[in-house]
């Protein structure tokens, strides 16, 4: 028999959690989105001891005050002021802890919803697969902002309805995904092999068929995270999402859109920090993907 | 005369009797008339303790079919498969769970057959644990004792299924199989995936192992000289059927049945002077979705007349053990 195996020899491995923490904390690209990801929390958890300004304060006098970099600005008023003279900085903010609490949220609901309905559809197939199928397709063919409209009018806009609501929005597309990631794996021969040493369904769906499609969804979890915050940002435009005067990053755009040609910064920052954190979790998802991967070569 | 083929060296192991397996296939659009793949159509065989049954057919016979049936990773449309007495067929999901580590199976692609997620030593203790083996320490000293078993080293305990070549991968899917201590393996086309080299490698290891723990086989090939190598007994399957059994050198030394001669004269013997005066068949296997009336072998049969279509041929012993499904088999030998 030939040893096709080289590298050190480990008489004791260490624990799968640690070998992926480790892993990734190699990577630099890790190590910057992780800061990044790490300090958009803590303002989400205490934006107070950032906050230069109160984000409610408004004043006549300071409103549409370009960044202080700029020609114009006003010391102290980093990012400028929107069109009630509120402290731009300030409001991102505190504007963090809404956006993310809503958009991860709503992934995470999103996420279960459609795990649960992908794999139960992609691992029993037949009726139950044919019922989820139809379902999918209903929720499709109608426009996720008439459907969110119709139940948030039903139901009032607070924040656990925007939350449930929004996730739902987003369990048809995760549910086909998974279905078709099941499908192509329930075939393989090891599924069977399962089968065969006497292990049961569930069983086989946690050990034997998730931790195989598990990068097809992380892939699409943080996808779905930007379409999250930019949902967000719809609804509070079509003031169906958070509550004027609480900031959200999206809201803060909808705010800014009238006033882009006199103050462009009132929109371009929050869309900023949309974009960076957006960018964050991407990366991040993807890095968490591969050092997941035995297959990928990490010595 | 018994009624089912088999070997009279001991009381059997398996009894497979008159086993279907039809798979129900979409006719018309909404589907108002249902036709039936007969994927196995009426098989009867033995395996007695220890013994090699080699099953032998072009693709699309339904050996494969046949195989998942036995280890009841299919369940039987008709027909009972008995077990030491028991008839599996019938046995409820928990029961079945239960009974599971007495039949295990081997498969043919060594790349799809191991989750690439999971190490070695997990894929070897998972089938311990779910048959409580026992407390951690003993399933790990079991683990190792495998490895030795099919040739791997303990270090390969910690590794991924991709860190090994095609033979150790095989040989990792042979020690999950002995894992729980089965009675009978059934290999589905164990080696057709490995190869030429790692072929020979594999086949010994499975025949020092039936010697040291008394497995029997139902091995599934279309290789004849690894059949011929390894087996005690060959059945040879067309279409669903069984067509000819016999013990090994019986049958290749005098095969008896139109579509065994043509199979076995398609082998390559490499020895100039011996004449191919043997059959050589014409067109394709028929669809199993309607497969011809009567023998299903008649429409390639050169030596098929108006009858053979007529009614279907019984497997009869023509020689002590060796069986036929042909009803003119007096005429044609």
């Amino acid at each position: 028999m030939t040893d096709t195996v080289n590298g050190p020899e480990r008489a004791v491995r260490k624990s799968q959690f640690h070998l992926v923490t480790t892993r990734l904390r190699r990577k630099k690209p890790v190590l910057v989105c992780g800061t990044l990801l790490i300090i958009a929390i803590i303002c989400a958890l205490v934006p107070g001891m950032f906050a230069p300004h109160d984000p409610y304060e408004q004043s006549l006098l300071l409103r549409l005050k370009p960044p202080s970099f700029m020609d114009g600005g006003r010391e102290g008023y980093f990012l400028g002021t929107d069109h009630l003279g509120r402290d731009t900085l300030s409001r991102i903010i505190y504007g963090a802890r809404i956006t993310l609490l809503v958009s991860l949220l709503a992934v995470a609901v999103s996420t279960i919803a459609g795990i649960a309905a992908g794999v139960a559809a992609g691992f029993y197939g037949g009726r139950i697969d044919s019922v989820i199928l139809r379902l999918i397709d209903m929720q499709l063919a109608f426009p996720v902002i008439l459907l969110v409209i119709a139940v948030v009018a039903v139901v009032g806009p607070s924040l656990t309805n925007l939350i449930i609501i929004m996730g739902l929005s987003g369990w048809p597309r995760m549910a086909r995904i998974v279905r078709g990631a099941v499908l192509s794996v329930r075939g393989l021969e090891y599924v069977d092999a399962a089968r065969a040493i006497g292990a049961g369904s569930w069983r086989i769906m946690a050990y034997h068929i998730m931790p195989n499609i598990l990068s097809a969804i992380i892939v699409y979890a943080s996808f779905e995270l930007a379409r999250m915050i930019l949902l967000e940002a719809t609804l509070s435009f079509l003031g169906l999402g958070v509550q004027p005067p609480t900031p959200t990053w999206g809201g803060m755009i909808s705010d800014g859109r009238n006033y882009i040609s006199l103050a462009w910064w009132v929109a371009f920052f929050p869309g900023l920090a949309i974009g960076i954190i957006i960018l964050t979790f991407n990366i991040l998802g993807d890095e968490l993907r591969d050092a997941l991967d035995p297959q990928l070569n990490h010595e | 005369m018994p009624s089912i083929p088999s070997s009279d060296a001991g009381p059997a192991l398996m009894e497979v009797r008159g086993l279907r397996r039809h798979f129900s296939v979409d006719g018309g659009w909404f589907g108002q008339n249902p036709r039936a793949l007969k994927a196995v159509d009426g098989v009867d065989f033995s395996i007695i303790k220890g013994e090699s049954l080699g099953l032998v057919g072009e693709s699309g016979c339904g050996k494969s079919t046949l195989g998942r049936n036995v280890v009841r990773l299919d369940t039987p449309t008709e027909g009972a498969l008995l077990f030491e007495g028991t008839d599996i067929a019938t046995l409820s999901a928990s029961e079945l769970r239960r009974f599971r580590r007495e039949i295990q199976i081997i498969f043919q692609n060594p790349m799809s057959s191991l989750n690439p997620r999971m190490t070695v030593g997990n894929m070897l203790i998972e089938p311990l644990r779910l048959h409580s083996y026992g407390d951690r320490a003993s399933c790990q000293r079991r683990v190792h004792e495998l490895l030795e078993l099919v040739g791997l080293k303990s270090e390969h305990y910690n590794r991924y299924p991709h860190e090994f070549s095609g033979g150790q991968r095989q040989r990792i899917g042979i020690a999950r199989a002995l894992a729980l201590n089965p009675k009978l393996i059934v290999c589905d086309e164990p080696v057709s995936a490995l190869d030429v080299s790692i072929q020979s490698q594999i086949i010994n290891l499975l025949m020092d192992l039936q010697d040291e723990l008394g497995l029997s086989y139902l091995f599934i090939s279309h290789d004849l000289s690894v059949v011929e190598h390894m087996c005690d007994r060959v059945a040879v399957m067309y279409l669903g059927r069984i067509v000819e059994i016999a013990p090994t050198h019986e049958l290749y030394s005098r095969r008896l049945h139109p579509y065994t001669r043509a199979l076995l004269s398609a082998v390559l013997v490499p020895d100039p002077a011996v004449q191919a005066d043997e059959i050589i068949l014409e067109g394709g296997v028929p669809s199993p979705i309607d497969p011809p009336k009567g023998c299903h072998f008649s429409t390639r049969c050169p030596f098929a007349k108006d009858d053979c279509s007529a009614s279907t041929p019984e497997l009869v012993e023509q020689h002590p053990g060796h069986w036929v499904r042909c009803m003119r088999i007096d005429e044609i030998t």
